[in-house]
């Protein structure tokens, strides 16, 4: 990649005997949102601590906007901002107090209520923030990652937890980010966030990338679009088009059909429909989404949910 | 900002912390006062054998010592691991503050709220229970509140840096320091303690920077009352507290 602002050859990571990272290659170019998605414990934390200088590693190579982040110094701190993964606030100070208590430590600093505001905390801007919500606190975080005008921003898992309607909020938050110019490494679990959010994502399983690419492309890679509709009581499966009858997987008369070309499939099932004149009901043609590609990539997903529930 | 801007940065917000947080007032800033009024009331007019000065005499320094432990030691040492549990060492250390700084505007708040410490509990002494706030030792009392401040602050990190957990803080800070200054002769006038208890104090820096202290305001103190020799243990004790917290203090929560 021409301008990349992260580069990472062969990254290993072992501890006590552990191998939490096993050989990852990635590239992050500038002002690119980039995903890093993964169930727990797959190494998305530790390649970012990696990444962010809190971490060494036990090989591979890494240059964070040019530099080693192993040997970080001043400069580097000025040009990112972290959203760690788990990091309170100081509960007796306001929004805009902790806000201008960070932009004292870096060099040129944004200004603070247009940050506030960025981050949507104007309202609550003197409030005590032991009194904010889950996700207004997470949001002045982001704010405390942003008031040193970083060009690159690490947010781990900046949702976990969160109600769809503060989850939305940090969304808008994190995708004005963009607008600004900002190159983002974000992780996350959340697919529904790597698929709205990022340009690129990356999925991770046990330590190894096993995909990348665009969310769509990803979407796109050899998957079916899905077709389900309810069978009528008085029909069964060997009633349908025999075509139809080979692919159908029937769930308590819930029918499922994976095809590659849903178009033809469908015209002849509508077709047959009509000349029966039954209906379809709870008729669902489903658009390959990064779920299917991601359980079929972490091993059908019993694996993932054995994982996530540890 | 340079290093002196972003020092005083530091530490403006360190006060504004430390001042709206009602519980670290109490301890640090009113507990001291309420044992002052307590202890110089009781015993007031109670003669320290021994050392021939009356009790209010004797609490004074007593106080302040503890004053300025609590401001030091025991604030650090139950802040610090509470802030690196809870990630905010951590965030920090993310950004381009320098660490060095960092340190310095705690150690420079625990300072100024120390020096208000001293303040507070000189006037009270003087106006209410007529204990003389000294003239000649001065110098003396005022190197040795650095000397201490100094040190105590030193040994706070230390702890900081050895406690495991936000929850051990408190428990371990208070089992440390609590019963030295009983044993150090704060609480209970040293004439009343076994020579043996004194013996096992000495080793320990609350027992030689009391003694320091009491000496500064003792009325019988002829010269300038410098206690170089108790001074050297504090400051020995405090560069044993800088050597354990640079060696072993960590940003990270230990998860």
């Amino acid at each position: 990649m021409a301008d990349a602002v992260i580069s990472v050859r062969d990254l290993h990571k072992s501890y006590d005997g552990f191998e939490a990272v096993r050989g990852i290659d990635l590239e992050v170019g500038r002002g690119e949102i980039f995903a890093f998605l993964g169930p727990n414990g797959a190494g998305k934390t530790t390649t970012v601590e990696i990444l962010e200088g809190y971490r060494t590693r036990s090989a591979g190579e890494v240059s964070v906007l040019g530099i080693d982040p192993e040997s970080a110094d001043r400069a580097w701190r000025n040009r990112v901002g972290f959203v760690l993964q788990e990091s309170r606030l100081v509960p007796e100070l306001t929004p805009r107090e902790a806000v201008e208590e960070y932009a004292g430590y870096y060099s040129s600093p944004r200004d603070i209520d247009e940050t506030v505001r960025l981050v949507g905390l104007t309202e609550k801007a003197d409030v005590r923030t032991a009194k904010l919500s889950g996700g207004q606190q997470r949001r002045l975080d982001v704010a405390l990652a942003l008031i040193g005008d970083p060009e690159l921003l690490f947010l781990d898992e900046p949702t976990t937890g969160f109600d769809p309607s503060a989850r939305r909020q940090t969304w808008d938050v994190i995708a004005g980010l963009a607008k600004l110019g900002k190159t983002i490494f974000l992780t996350t679990h959340y697919l529904d966030e790597a698929q709205t959010l990022a340009d690129r994502v990356a999925i991770l399983s046990a330590g190894k990338i096993v995909a990348t690419g665009s969310p769509e492309s990803l979407g796109d890679r050899g998957m079916h679009t899905e077709i389900r509709f309810r069978l009528p009581k008085q029909l069964d499966v060997a009633d349908l088009p025999d075509r139809i009858a080979r692919e159908a997987r029937s769930d308590a008369g819930m029918i499922t059909l994976n095809v590659a070309d849903p178009v033809p499939v469908l015209r002849e099932l509508t077709t047959w429909a009509e000349g029966r004149g039954v209906g379809l009901p709870g008729l669902n043609v489903g658009s390959p989404n990064l779920e299917d590609v991601y359980l079929e990539l972490t091993d059908g997903g019993s694996r993932v949910m054995k994982r996530a529930t540890r | 900002m340079n290093g002196a801007a972003l020092v005083l940065h530091q530490f403006r917000f360190d006060q504004k912390i430390f001042w709206r947080n009602p519980a670290a007032v109490f301890f640090t800033a009113l507990l001291p006062l309420i044992f002052l009024f307590i202890l110089a009331s009781v015993f007031d007019n109670a003669e320290i054998s021994g050392l021939d000065v009356k009790g209010a005499t004797y609490y004074v320094p007593a106080i302040l010592t503890l004053a300025v432990i609590s401001a030091t030691t025991v604030k650090l040492a139950t802040n610090l691991p509470a802030e690196r549990e809870a990630g905010q060492l951590k965030r920090v250390r993310g950004t381009p503050l320098p660490p060095a700084v960092f340190v310095a505007g705690r150690v420079g708040n625990s300072l100024v709220i120390t020096a208000i410490m001293v303040v507070l509990v000189s006037v009270i002494g003087a106006l209410i229970y007529g204990v003389d706030i000294p003239t000649n030792t001065m110098p003396a009392l005022l190197v040795t509140l650095v000397v201490g401040a100094f040190s105590f602050s030193c040994l706070g990190f230390a702890l900081a840096a050895v406690i495991p957990t936000e929850d051990a803080a408190p428990a371990v800070t208070n089992a440390t320091v609590l019963p030295l200054y009983f044993l150090s002769g704060v609480f209970i006038p040293q004439d009343e303690l076994p020579s043996g208890v004194l013996d096992f104090a000495n080793i320990f820096p609350i027992r030689h920077f009391f003694e320091a202290m009491f000496t500064a305001w003792d009325p019988h103190t002829m010269g300038s009352g410098f206690e170089w020799g108790h001074l050297a243990v504090v400051a020995a004790w405090g560069l044993f507290g800088l050597i354990v917290a640079v060696r072993y203090f960590r940003w990270e929560p230990r998860r």
